[in-house]
């Protein structure tokens, strides 16, 4: 287990500046994911750290040391790539003990490691296949258990469920996880899925354009995005133009309609601010025969369903603008397009940004 | 009650066997096609075989491989086959590997310049390099010169062969994915990349022995009794010998080709470059 620590790394291609005085800890047998956009920056960071660019400026250190003049080969550091990485010319075991050998473990010791990695990663019953006899899952799979052989300092991974489908997906970063845990290892996750990010992660930055947007836990980047880009990029928002009135008060929308907020939004009374509310914040009720908008709510239109599953997702024409609601999908078949309803938005899910 | 299938199922069943069966004119033309080769190859054949009026024998091919000058000529040009392609595979697997982990934006300088020797004439070239040589007059009469000629002559073919077996790796992942787990840059380069483009550098080396292996202008121009050479000469005295000669230089290259095809099988088990499993 190590501490990272990137101290105002910046790296420009010719004109182009890919990271922009990146920023950031991360603690001993901590996972922290990297999420953002394709070109945010975030695979050069991970590149970086594991020494196949170099930066230029800024420092990197591993439990305080400075590791850039270090070689890639020397870093002690394992990393599981975006595109199958494993050798043709060598089985699975082969693949894992590879490290090994190349810091002279006697072999018996490698066959044992390698073993014991394979089973943890659920392929003891394939030692012995080629990577092309194994499907992408397992290639991965077998690529965690070579980075790990080695049992390096920081493990990278550089979006490495990106080229599996959802299933396999879904059970592979689960294993990481898992893995991760058990071993306590310090562990950058790179990744544009935002499921994935939030799924895994003990922490998450997220990146645009090379800079650091944010970084926290998956809940509050979720719940209280510092900036308009988190809130777009992570997870679905509504987005509205609003003014406070009063510190548990807005209005949103060109109809001035106002909504509850919690207090605490640090945004003040009169300010023009952006008003963002997730799509399960939005509730909304039937208005059958005419009946009358209920108070606290302003009215609006079915316009669309997308199915979801557990929930459906309701596309809305309002007062204040069209928005997006998630709604249970058995609640969402008493309300087909075309039907009148109450839309409230409650004021836990509201976040207020000062423009 | 046993389920009968229809003619239209049974039809249906049969349809890839029937997709897969070659059409006359597929197996017309693939038949002219060999006859095209295979009656040259015949007729030499049978008339290295003719001791006289319908008696055939290994006669031609006995004082084939009794006369000196045969076995002197032939190990001469197979010596320099095989310092061309060591000389060759030194010199351009680690700059090709260079090329497409480094610098990939010189690729198409380097398939240009790779096809220089098909751009030369080798009359041109050895009339260049006689110019270059001059400084060193012992080069020139040193047979060794004559690999050096042959690495430039067989370039196309051994740059084209590696630049094709690390285009079906992803070299610099793979390079980078030794490196993570501390492999140094020459351990990288043999433990993992050399044994994937095996395949490739087979048959660089075996294009190469076989363009060595046949080459006239330029050994006969500086004067080096190469096999070619030889073969030429009996050409031009002995009829009979010098179908024998064909036939045993084209069962050679031949063999080589096989050699080369059974050696990618049977020890390519392993690495399938280009082979990328879906995922399941």
């Amino acid at each position: 287990m190590a501490r990272l620590d990137l101290h105002g790394i910046h790296k420009e291609f010719g004109e182009v500046t890919a990271l922009a005085e990146l920023s950031l800890e991360v603690e001993s047998g901590e996972l922290v994911s990297l999420l953002g956009p394709s070109g945010c920056g975030k695979t050069t960071a991970l590149r970086i750290v594991a020494g196949f660019e170099q930066p230029t400026r800024g420092e990197l250190l591993v439990d305080g040391s400075d590791v850039i003049p270090v070689p890639a080969s020397k870093r002690n550091m394992g990393m599981v790539f975006q595109a199958y990485s494993l050798f043709p010319n060598m089985t699975a075991r082969q693949n894992v003990e590879f490290g090994l050998r190349m810091r002279k473990v006697a072999r018996d010791k490698c066959r044992a490691r390698a073993a014991e990695l394979l089973e943890l990663v659920g392929l003891a019953a394939r030692v012995d296949n080629y990577p092309h006899e194994l499907s992408g899952g397992q290639q991965q799979r077998v690529a965690l258990a070579r980075a790990l052989a080695i049992e390096p300092a920081i493990l990278l991974l550089d979006e490495p469920l990106s080229a599996l489908d959802a299933k396999v997906r879904v059970d592979l970063r689960q294993q990481i996880r898992h893995v991760q845990q058990r071993l306590g290892i310090t562990t950058l996750y790179v990744t544009h899925d935002q499921e994935e990010a939030l799924s895994i992660s003990d922490r998450i930055a997220v990146m645009s354009d090379g800079n650091l947007e944010q970084v926290g836990a998956p809940a509050e980047i979720y719940r209280s995005p510092h900036t308009e880009f988190v809130a777009n990029f992570v997870g679905l928002m509504n987005g509205f133009d609003g003014r406070v009135q009063a510190a548990d008060m807005v209005t949103i929308g060109s109809s001035e309609r106002p909504i509850g907020v919690h207090e605490g939004h640090g945004c003040t009374a009169g300010g023009r601010v952006l008003v963002l509310i997730r799509p399960e914040s939005v509730q909304l009720e039937e208005l059958v025969d005419g009946a009358a908008v209920p108070d606290g709510a302003f009215e609006g239109k079915v316009l669309m369903h997308t199915f979801l599953g557990s929930v459906t997702r309701m596309n809305l024409s309002s007062d204040v603008g069209d928005l997006v609601a998630d709604v249970p999908s058995l609640r969402a078949l008493t309300m087909p397009p075309d039907t009148r309803v109450g839309v409230r938005v409650d004021p836990a899910g509201v976040k207020l940004l000062a423009r | 009650m046993a389920s009968v299938a229809a003619p239209a199922e049974k039809k249906a069943r049969r349809a890839p066997r029937e997709h897969r069966r070659p059409s006359f004119w597929t197996i017309f033309w693939l038949i002219m096609a060999a006859l095209y080769f295979l009656i040259p190859l015949y007729s030499t054949l049978q008339f290295s075989l003719e001791t006289g009026q319908h008696s055939y024998g290994f006669k031609w091919y006995g004082q084939t491989f009794a006369d000196p000058m045969f076995r002197t000529s032939f190990l001469f040009s197979l010596r320099l086959a095989v310092e061309t392609v060591i000389i060759g595979l030194v010199l351009m697997v680690p700059t090709v590997y260079w090329v497409h982990l480094r610098l990939p934006q010189l690729r198409p300088l380097m398939d240009v310049v790779s096809i220089l020797p098909f751009v030369v004439p080798p009359v041109a070239l050895v009339v260049g390099l006689s110019g270059v040589f001059n400084v060193l007059p012992w080069m020139l009469s040193n047979s060794q010169i004559l690999a050096f000629i042959y690495v430039i002559l067989a370039l196309p073919f051994t740059y084209r062969s590696l630049d094709a077996g690390m285009r079906a790796i992803n070299v610099k992942t793979l390079t980078e994915a030794a490196q993570s787990v501390g492999a140094p840059g020459w351990k990288t380069l043999l433990f993992v990349i050399l044994p994937n483009i095996r395949t490739a550098m087979l048959s660089g080396a075996f294009l190469t022995l076989a363009i060595v292996m046949g080459e006239y202008t330029i050994s006969s121009l500086l004067l080096f009794n190469t096999f070619a050479v030889y073969m030429y000469y009996i050409g031009n005295t002995e009829a009979q010998p010098a179908a024998a000669l064909a036939i045993i230089s084209f069962t050679l290259t031949w063999g080589a080709m096989m050699g080369l095809f059974l050696l990618s099988r049977r020890r390519g088990r392993g690495s399938s470059p280009g082979v990328t499993a879906v995922s399941r």
